[in-house]
Order: C-alpha cells, then structure tokens, then sequence
C-alpha cells in the first residue's frame, strides 16, 4: 500500500494510506481531512480542487476538457490545478503531494 | 406594494421533490406554492445535470435530469401549481399554534405567503454566484463587485474587468464592451466552454484593439473600500500585474448554501434539517423538511427517498389543512375519487365549496 501526502489548508502535512483504484478526493475524504466533494466524484461542482505539487503534475494522466471547463468555474486556479476526484490512485502515484485549494464562499 | 398570497402549503424548492410534493399534496386536495431562487423548474437536476442520465429511478432504467423534471410536470398538471421562480425565502413568522399552525413567509421580491404548513425541500440550500476566495471582496460587494448585472446603465462609462470563460462572461463581455470606458476579460486558459459564435465575437474585439483580453486569476483587490480601483492578477508562472478597473464581475457559476433557512429556529444538523420518520416534520409542527435538505438517522441522500418522504408529509399535512375531515387511505388505480382529481375519468360530481 502506498501512500499520498496532503497540505491543508492551514499549512500542515498529513501522510494517508492510499488504495489502488481509490479516487484521491475519496482518500482524503477517508481521513476526514476538509474536502467536500459535494457531487459526489462527478465532476460537477469542483469542490476537491487541488494543487499538484510540481514534480507530480507530469505523472497524472492529463486533465480532460471537462475536468479543464470544471476548473474554468474556480476562482483561484493556477496551473498546477486539477480536480482530486478525477485523478485516480494508482501504485505509480506512491507519494504523490497535494494541497487543498481555498474554498470558494 | 407587496403582494399577499393565501394557500394551504408553500413548498421551497421546485427541484424533483418539491414537484412529487405537489402531486401528492394535490391527491389529498391541498393547494400549493412553490418557490424557488432559479429562474427555471428542476433544481439541480436541470441547472447541475440536464443531460446526464440517472440510473436509480424506481420505473425509469435510464432518464436524464431533464427529463425527470418534464415527466414530473406532465404528472403535477392537473394540480396546477403556482411557481414563484428567482425569488428566495428570506422571511418565516409562526403564526398559530401547534395543533393549528400558521406561517407567514416572505421572499426577497416582497411577496408575502399564508399558509397552514411549510414544506421544505430546498436540496443542496440555495444556488447563489460563487464568491472568489479573495481577501476584503466583502468591503467591495455592489459597489465595486457584482456577481449579476442587474442594470447596465450602472456600468456606463467605467473601466471593468470580467473574469470567467462561461456563456455569462462571454455574453456580457459582448453586452458592456460599447458602453465601457475600457473592459479587460480575464480567464486562467485560453480556451472557452461558451458559444463558439461569442467567443469569435470577442477575439474581433481584442484584434481591432477594442478591448483587452488576459490569462490569470484574480488575487487581490486595490483602493479604499468601497470604492475599487485595480485587480491584482497572478499569472500562471506566479507573476502578478494590476488592471485597473472600477468594475469587477467575476462569473464563477453557481454554488448551493443553506441561505436564510439557517435562520429559522429548525437545530440544524451540520446544515441540514433534523425530521422524525413518521411524517418528516421538523422541530417546528407545520413545517417538513424532505429531500436532500432533511436528516435523519439512516438517511440517504436519493431522489427516490425524497418521493417517499413527499407522501408521507402530505399524510400529516392534511391534518394541519383540513382539521376537521378523516383522511382515508386510496390508491389512484381503483378510487374514482381520486382518478378525478388526476382527470382520467371526468368529474360529475359539484366543485367542493371553498374552505
């Protein structure tokens, strides 16, 4: 099992045990970390945005134009955005380092 | 000059739920209201996902949003229902008592509702314009920031700044551009989800020099609140520039919030409403809560057991309605009574006299 390291909000690291075929939005969710994710992982309501941490962003599968008009709804993107629902854990991704975007009010 | 409608029930919210309410409510010949913050019927079944299929419906293997809500309307009709669309709820005042409650609601566009019981089946809370996470934007709301053009007039002759890369950026790019004093178009790509006709359109402009367009985000405002005077604008390799702007309108969509519901005096858990599951009425007797916006223990959060709910608080409903008459348990495929009221079999009978 590998693991994926989130910062939230206030700054701190938290290190999580991640599962295979596990969306990262559902990981962190699972640790009770503050994500809403209010669709439910359908790519709807961009409320798991996320910042990739620069060596990580070349290792995701590339965001699809729906993620890419998701994120277009989001007050502060930047180009390391991308929406933790649609990335999909994979072992590849042991280590992965994401922070949690503000939220938008 | 506000407007004074007397009904039996208003339901708040004219998504899925609220529209079954309607049906069976009506079987139970109890009039009803509904009033919703969208502009259009459906809640986010037709603003979130119109076209996207849904699975779960007892009956329907496969049905868009969309297409729940037109089936649903089609199955309301003989109840006509009076909708109340793009006006929010603010106010609720308990008038009567416990075993004869009455409410008066008012809404933001200065109608005013009695009734004898409140349905609440307002889902998610209430679409509002997404509000950019940025530091003071509050100091600057309507006097500098807008999340909705209300009047164009207003931004005559000023120097605005629209962020977004949606159909309302675009549209009221194109609107405000003849009368702005200048106008900047701010997205993070530059790439649209907009009509490809608009977004033409605005390539013209910024070619023949008639307007600006930028890649970024804002992320912060300038000037002495309330009165703005530049957008600070990072760029995706982390460098910022200012654009001047006396106007800002950030078009970011929609987000859900519980809105003035919060208020009511309901001991809201985590946001949402707290019913029994006998009749879904809240802490206060006369008003229910059904749908996505109720808790209880078990709950899930279906359109389907929204549905059930809808029945079940129209059951109680009917007492606070019509105090003094038994209810009597029918089905709509053998009672004439109520196959009457749907309008498959015509009604011989006298219209019942006015309560």
């Amino acid at each position: 099992m590998g693991v994926i390291h989130v910062i939230d909000r206030d700054g701190e690291r938290h290190t999580l045990e991640a599962l295979e075929g596990w969306r990262v939005m559902e990981i962190i969710r699972d640790w009770n970390l503050p994500l809403s994710g209010a669709c439910g992982g359908a790519c709807e309501c961009g409320t798991c945005h996320v910042f990739v941490s620069e060596p990580w962003l070349d290792k995701l599968h590339p965001a699809t134009e729906e993620e890419e008009g998701r994120l277009d709804m989001l007050p502060l993107t930047r180009k390391n955005s991308r929406l933790a629902c649609q990335i999909l854990y994979e072992p590849e991704l042991d280590g992965l380092e994401v922070t949690l975007a503000p939220v938008s009010g | 000059m506000s407007e004074r409608i007397e009904t039996d029930v208003v339901i708040v919210g004219a998504g899925p739920v609220g529209l079954f309410a309607v049906f069976e409510l009506g079987l139970l010949d109890i009039k009803a209201h509904l009033v919703d913050i969208l502009p259009k019927i459906g809640g986010q079944c037709a603003e979130l996902y119109p076209e996207k299929p849904i699975y779960d419906i007892p009956g329907f293997p496969v049905i868009t949003g969309q297409g729940l809500i037109d089936n649903l309307l089609r199955q309301i009709e003989p109840f006509k229902p009076t909708f109340h669309l793009g006006e929010m709820v603010e106010g609720l005042e308990s008038l009567g008592d416990a075993e004869h409650p009455r409410f008066r609601i008012t809404t933001d566009a200065g109608k005013v509702f009695e009734c004898k019981a409140v349905i609440v089946a307002a889902g998610g809370g209430s679409f509002q314009p997404k509000k950019p996470p940025i530091e003071r934007i509050d100091a600057y709301e309507n006097t500098g920031v807008f999340y909705a053009v209300r009047k164009m007039e207003a931004f005559r002759d000023k120097r605005i700044l629209i962020v977004g890369g949606g159909d309302s950026a675009l549209d009221w790019t194109l609107n405000l551009q003849p009368l702005a004093k200048h106008l900047t178009l701010l997205h993070r790509r530059d790439a649209f989800r907009a009509a490809p006709d608009s977004v033409n359109k605005m390539r013209a402009l910024v070619a023949a020099g008639a307007m600006d367009f930028e890649l970024g985000q804002v992320v912060g405002l300038k000037g002495p609140a309330p009165t703005l005077e530049a957008a600070v604008v990072r760029r995706d390799d982390g460098s910022t520039f200012e654009v001047p702007c006396e106007v800002l309108l950030p078009f970011f969509g929609l987000t859900m919030k519980l809105g003035p519901i919060a208020e009511w005096g309901l001991n809201l858990h985590e946001n949402l409403i707290p019913v029994d599951t006998e009749k879904f009425e809240t802490s206060t007797p006369g008003i229910f809560a059904i749908g996505d916006i109720n808790w209880y223990p078990g709950k899930l959060k279906l359109i389907l057991s929204g549905f059930h709910e809808a029945a079940l608080a129209a059951q109680k409903a009917h007492r606070y309605v019509y105090p003094e008459k038994k209810l009597l348990f029918q089905y709509t495929t053998s009672s004439t009574s109520l196959q009457k009221k749907l309008g498959v079999v015509p009604d011989t009978r006298k219209q019942p006299e006015a309560v």
